[in-house]
């Protein structure tokens, strides 16, 4: 069969989140990256860059930044979006709750990606939550396809109501993959056009009673906004059971009604806007009705709105797991025992094992931590949000928190030993994008209250778990870089030197150097800077891989158990190493690690 | 065959993306819709990485147990990991030079693909390489290889080199089966 012209696009859900934007009138956009959220802001740029819209969309230095941005620009009338994952917006979640009150000029998006799992998160937190806790709609596609759809319902719904609306989609949209019809790019042709009214944009607290109780109206209103109720999709069915779904476990609900032959048995209603959900529906499906079934991710917040719950079934009342992720062969379960079909599918189960994640070969981090606990064997090591996380496994990490912890953990740390009368090295990582979103108040914080460890900025010069996005210190072309060193000693750090962790022994030297530091004066900063592997934007270096001469290799398993380099084998049945010459990167660090020097530079 | 699941897997940094989103393309070539399920984030450092293709007329982009009609497999130790994905007469292709203990009583073929990607200078061809030696069996996929090598063309056209290498790379696997 010939091959033809593809009519529809292959767009990641992240991807079709960022062509709704663009094709919906969007020109400002602001995001800091997470997972699962990180693509939409590429995305954006790279619709910008096609279609030649003018359009201002940045790489924040975080979430909350990246909200206020936005939201300013839809006071100024101008359509808006910022995209962040679910603890993203627990960040920028002090702006969201006032702009809900205040309300928006130009349509407002706030996408907040969701990780049910979680596959790669620290918590399963359910954003619609979030939306209900600010009095703002949430939309929750179920597919890439209808993200891109629901972007432009969205900014339809902000604009007719003057309120931020959410748009939630989860892992299975945000990484999900499908052909998408595009659209035309709209061109609004708007100016910003500012308009003073301090009483509404600067509101004192009196009148943020007043902004309540017409934020109060508009969700009563929004409860009753046809284009986003909720959708039938076997009306012709006639049951006195309903399973009520929205978001991937709508998607779910589909294919396994029709796999259980319950397709004209159970009616099935997509809810696309979780909150508020729509007042008449909640009327009907409980008049209509003897038993509702809830499938939703993460929290029961559809359920939980359905006042009356004797006759709903859902996270609530125990009929579905409230944690985890909500997988289709779960869901097939639940929807065959709640219809009654005696012999209910049973999946068959996965083979145990796996493999944990590690730092890439020859990933600078690795020799940063090797090195930091040569310099404080027995230290207390706080670390933070990123690829070295996964530090981990070379037992250098201890505690990860939440975006910008490991420094105040750090603090927190010294002062508790120090007024139960006790010393500890303490030494915290932390990566440069990490350090810019949330590293500068508590290394501030640590100074001012006399804290003394190190802090290992962790520098290699790009985002890179989560697809390498810049960071301020690249600057971008319209503005000025803003270098780590400045800040450090404009926080008032007095040992701040920089070295690359990949000359082994010269940084070990200097990490002695700042504990040493750190036990007599203070705050000590290392800026360990080699650049990420994986980065397209650095220059690669193609290395020559060692080998490991087997007659000097004793089997001590150094490299690969304390230094951990994957591309270290030890044989059983050898009980020697070898170099895995599939994905060694030619580092040449482990030569330095191995206390025999069996492993050796290949001259060729 | 209009309508196929699919299991494509193997760790972090092996290019599992690459050949999914490949199919995937090839699929709308075909004018077949198509949903698939990627693994971003912790998992793409080195860790189990796992993508669920559906072509056809699906609504949900994850394979069930017990659903797919090929497992794809870059890593011979995912080949046990995922094989409950497997339907009854579903299918194995494996990177390993002999098919792993867990896939006895299947239809399956395995192509040393480490061992040929270092032959061609490019340890990262390895999912091409696979993926060739599964085009080469007679109705193993939805496609051709002529309708993936069209998309390929098509995605990198511009990138001679990078083009010239993939295409060597599917043509080492379509070679290793037919040999
Ligand atoms: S992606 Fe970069 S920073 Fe992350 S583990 Fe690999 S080399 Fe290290
Ligand atoms: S040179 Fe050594 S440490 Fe570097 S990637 Fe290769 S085996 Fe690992």
């Amino acid at each position: 069969m010939a091959v033809e012209a593809p009519t529809k696009k292959l767009l990641q859900g992240n991807e079709a989140i960022a062509r709704g934007l663009v094709e919906n009138g969007c020109v400002v956009a602001a995001s800091y990256p997470g997972t699962p959220a990180s693509e939409i802001l590429t995305s954006v740029q790279e619709w910008q860059r096609r279609e030649g819209v003018e359009m201002h969309v940045e790489w924040s230095v975080n979430e909350k930044v990246a909200l206020e941005l936005a939201y300013t620009a839809s006071q100024t009338g101008l359509r808006a979006a910022t995209a962040m994952k679910q603890v993203g917006l627990n960040v920028a979640s002090d702006p969201l709750m006032s702009a809900a009150y205040l309300g928006v000029v130009g349509g407002f998006i706030v996408v907040s990606a969701d990780d049910p799992g979680p596959h790669s998160s620290q918590t399963e937190q359910d954003s619609r939550l979030m939306a209900m806790l600010a009095k703002i709609p949430v939309l929750d596609p179920d597919s890439p396809q209808q993200a891109r759809e629901l972007t432009g319902t969205a900014f339809a719904l902000s604009e007719t109501f003057s309120i931020p609306v959410m748009l939630r989609p989860t892992t299975r949209v945000c990484h999900a993959c499908q052909d998408v019809a595009l659209e035309p790019v709209a061109q609004l042709g708007r100016s910003a056009n500012f308009r003073k009214d301090p009483s509404r944009w600067a509101a004192t607290p009196k009148f943020r009673y007043q902004l309540h109780l017409e934020l109060n109206e508009k969700l009563a209103n929004i409860a009753a906004y046809t284009p986003t109720a909720p959708r039938c999709h076997n009306p012709q069915t006639v049951s006195r059971k309903a399973v009520v779904a929205s978001g991937p476990a709508a998607a779910y609900v589909r294919e396994a009604l029709g796999d259980l032959g319950l397709w004209d048995q159970v009616s099935f209603h997509q809810v696309v806007q979780p909150y508020p959900l729509h007042s008449a529906f909640i009327e009907e499906t409980l008049a209509g009705y003897d038993e509702i079934l809830v499938l939703e991710e993460t929290t029961g917040v559809i359920e939980m709105q359905f006042r009356d719950r004797s006759k709903v079934r859902g996270k609530l009342s125990g009929a579905v797991p409230e944690a985890g992720e909500l997988l289709p062969e779960i869901v097939e379960r639940i929807l065959a025992d709640f219809a009654g079909l005696s012999a209910a599918p049973s999946a068959p189960a996965a083979a145990p094992g796996g493999r944990r994640p590690t730092l890439c070969p020859g990933c600078p981090h690795r020799a940063s931590f090797y090195a930091i606990k040569k310099a404080a064997p027995k230290g207390i090591y706080p670390s933070d949000i990123g690829c070295y996380t996964l530090g981990i496994n070379l037992g250098a990490v201890d505690t990860v928190l939440c975006m910008g912890a490991s420094i105040s953990q750090a603090a927190g740390f010294y002062h508790s030993y120090r007024i139960t009368g006790q010393q500890r090295d303490i030494v915290a990582t932390v990566g440069d994008s990490t350090f810019f979103h949330a590293g500068v108040p508590p290394l501030v914080d640590a100074v001012t209250q006399g804290a003394r460890f190190v802090l290992v900025i962790l520098d290699n010069a790009t985002t890179a778990m989560t697809g390498n996005q810049p960071t301020p210190a690249q600057g971008t072309p319209a503005g000025l870089p803003v270098a780590i060193e400045n800040l450090v000693q404009g926080c008032g750090v007095r040992f701040c030197k920089s070295a690359d962790p990949l000359d082994l022994p010269g940084f070990t030297a200097l990490m002695k150097e700042a504990v040493a530091f750190s036990r007599e004066e203070g705050v000590a900063v290392v800026i360990a800077k080699s650049p990420c592997l994986v980065d397209r934007s650095a220059p690669r270096v193609q290395r020559a891989q060692p080998a490991v001469t087997a007659e000097k290799c004793i089997g001590c398993r150094v490299c690969t158990a304390a230094f951990e380099c994957p591309a270290l084998e030890y044989d059983e049945t050898t009980k020697k190493v070898t170099v895995d010459r599939m994905i060694c990167s030619g580092c040449n660090v482990c030569l330095s690690v191995c206390p025999v020097g069996a492993i050796e530079e290949v001259k060729g | 065959m209009s309508r196929q699941q699919l299991i494509i897997s193997g760790v972090g940094g092996q290019g599992i993306l690459f050949i999914t989103r490949l199919l995937a393309e090839t699929a709308i070539a075909k004018g077949l819709p198509v949903l698939t399920s990627e693994t971003h984030g912790m998992a793409q450092r080195g860790g189990i990485v796992i993508s669920h293709l559906k072509v056809g007329d699906f609504s949900s982009p994850l394979v069930r147990p017990g659903k797919a009609d090929l497992l794809l497999s870059l890593k011979a130790e995912t080949v046990a990991l995922h094989l409950h994905f497997l339907n009854h007469s579903g299918t194995v292709a494996a990177n390993a030079r002999a098919l792993p203990e867990a896939a006895a009583g299947k239809e399956a073929v395995t192509v040393d693909a480490d061992t040929l990607a270092l032959n061609l200078g490019d340890p990262r061809s390895v999912n091409l390489i696979v993926l060739g030696r599964a085009l080469a069996q007679p109705g193993m996929l939805f496609c051709s290889a002529e309708e993936v090598i069209a998309v390929l063309k098509a995605r990198l056209a511009g990138k001679e080199k990078q083009l010239q290498g993939a295409l060597a790379a599917l043509k080492a696997g379509m070679e290793y089966g037919a040999a």
